[in-house]
């Protein structure tokens, strides 16, 4: 508005901090805001506040799990505070673009990493591990429909061993999907251009996801000419020490390092550690389950990641939406765990736990199904069922192994689902024997 | 003193400007640039080895604000005096082909 002047949010600060020191960067303890210079409908006043020379997050980096199971360290050049532009967009109005301003001038961390990642997929994986760090922090509600997290890919092309080509900038990406497709896109349009003789331009484009192709943006060259200087609206941010260190001391657990510990403490597997540890609220969410019950980290994560993902799915819920919370599911976990309920049973309540707020116990206890684990009441089941079946229990003693899953089934009949399966057997076997 | 912006400098700088030059106006304000640029140059001549860089005199710090929703949503007064507008967006001459 005229005549207004800017004024940093002390949040977007603290979270740029917090991003610094989860990466291992180096904190600026001052930082300066520039005004970059350029002509754009969605920057109406002519000039974006950002910062060139002195950003608030320098250097750091981030291991990042690729598709294969390898794993690369992403070295990161900077992280910088700047004020977002509004939105264009390009395809809803016939000759016309519109401009949404809402979010033009709230604060930014722009993530800058070093040209190491060498195909989409990398680039896609490096964004997936960011997405999950940021979202980790409370940094980003890494909202990508909504903007919240977007890419720009800087895409170049060389020949083995050469230094790297011109390198084009693809704009404001919103999904994973579309990052690769554009990236893959812009590969094989260099390609081609070089291979016919041409030569790539330094240029803004924009990846239209109706055609599945890039497109020049900003065309002419001179756009990039944006005359950066220092803010005289802004003096430059400074940062004190103490709030490093209190910021330092307040960072929650990683993901990385909770993944590894899953793996070394609780012996999860590489796959269910990571599966575990790429959603925060998942991740407390097993945190909560697996203190209710201690000794039973497997359990736990098998549920967290088979059942109670899968319901939410189903529902279309988030894991912040579960109507489960995890000290309800706890209560249910503990009866499989002491033999109360066989697995299937437990899906069983599960279920009807899903949709009230009934207890674990409550729901085992309407509908009668507590696992029958008790010895002498299942011998007299299974004496009963010998007696009936003589012809199949000298099969069965004459060989026939197969017929003990007959018994079984028998039983599992008799007592309505509810015996112990592991104890029939056990029992069956012994009895069978005789 | 030597002119050291020309005419093809004033063009480059009036189209990032957003600028219309008359033509005939080129050569006299490459004069009274060049001779802005010769003052800046004789600044530069003068010893600051040692001096950090004085962009913002006093040393002044950034103040902040507090994280707090400040700005009530005045959309349909904004969009009530845009040339052009339509489903919450503010038009403007298709900016891509």
């Amino acid at each position: 508005m005229p005549g207004s002047l800017p004024v940093m949010n002390v949040g977007a600060v603290e979270m740029a901090i917090r991003f610094g020191l989860a990466v291992g960067a180096r904190v600026a303890e001052r930082s300066v805001f520039e005004r970059k210079n350029y002509f754009y409908p969605d920057l109406p006043k002519g000039y974006q506040i950002s910062q060139y020379e002195l950003p608030v997050v320098v250097g750091g980096g981030l291991k990042v799990r690729l598709d294969d199971g390898s794993e690369k360290f992403v070295q990161l050049t900077r992280a910088h505070l700047e004020e977002d532009a509004g939105k264009s967009v390009h395809d809803a109005f016939h000759a016309e673009t519109g401009i949404d301003l809402n979010r033009a001038g709230t604060p930014l961390l722009e993530i800058v990493s070093e040209p190491v990642l060498s195909s989409a997929a990398e680039a896609v994986a490096y964004l997936k591990t960011l997405h999950t760090l940021v979202r980790w922090l409370g940094v980003s509600d890494g909202n990508m429909q909504e903007g919240s997290f977007r890419c720009d890919a800087n895409v170049s092309v060389r020949r083995p061993g050469e230094a790297l080509g011109t390198r084009a900038e693809i704009k404001n990406v919103n999904s994973f999907r579309f990052v690769e497709k554009a990236i893959d896109y812009e590969v094989e349009r260099q390609i081609r251009l070089i291979e016919a003789g041409g030569t790539v331009v330094q240029e803004t484009r924009l990846f239209d996801a109706h055609k599945g192709e890039t497109r020049s943006m900003r065309g002419k060259e001179s756009a990039h000419d944006y005359r950066y200087f220092p803010d005289p609206d802004l003096p430059p941010l400074v940062i004190a020490a103490d709030d490093i260190e209190r910021a330092r001391l307040a960072m929650p657990e990683l993901p990385e390092a909770r993944r590894q510990r899953y793996i070394d403490s609780l012996g999860l597997t590489t796959y269910d550690a990571s599966l575990l540890t790429s959603d925060r609220v998942t991740c407390d969410y097993f945190e909560a389950l697996s203190s209710a019950i201690p000794g039973q980290p497997k359990l736990c994560a098998n549920w967290v990641l088979g059942e109670w993902l899968g319901a939410l799915n189903a529902a279309g819920q988030t894991p912040e939406q579960s109507p489960i919370g995890a000290e309800r599911l706890g209560g249910l976990l503990v009866r499989i765990g002491d033999g109360s309920l066989s697995s299937k049973m437990g899906k069983q309540v599960f279920e009807a736990m899903w949709l009230g707020d009934e207890t674990a116990d409550a729901v085992i206890e309407r509908l009668g199904l507590k696992q029958v684990s008790d010895s002498s009441a299942l011998a007299g089941v299974i004496d009963d069922i010998v007696a009936a079946n003589p012809k199949q229990v000298e099969q069965y003693r004459g060989g026939n192994d197969k017929l003990l899953q007959f018994f079984v089934g028998q039983a599992m009949k008799a007592t309505k689902g509810q015996a112990n399966p592991a104890q029939l057997n056990e029992l069956l076997r012994e009895k069978l024997k005789a | 003193m030597p002119v050291s912006v020309d005419s093809a400098k004033v063009r480059a700088i009036a189209e990032l400007a957003r600028l219309a030059i008359p033509s005939e106006a080129e050569a006299v304000l490459a004069t009274e640039l060049s001779a802005v640029l010769d003052l800046f140059a004789a600044l530069a001549a003068a010893p600051v080895d040692g001096l950090a860089p004085l962009a913002h005199p006093g040393d002044p710090t950034l103040r902040l604000r507090a994280d707090l929703v400040t700005e009530t949503d005045q959309h349909e007064a904004f969009a009530a005096v845009a040339p052009a507008e339509s489903a919450g967006y503010y038009l403007v001459p298709k900016v891509i082909e």
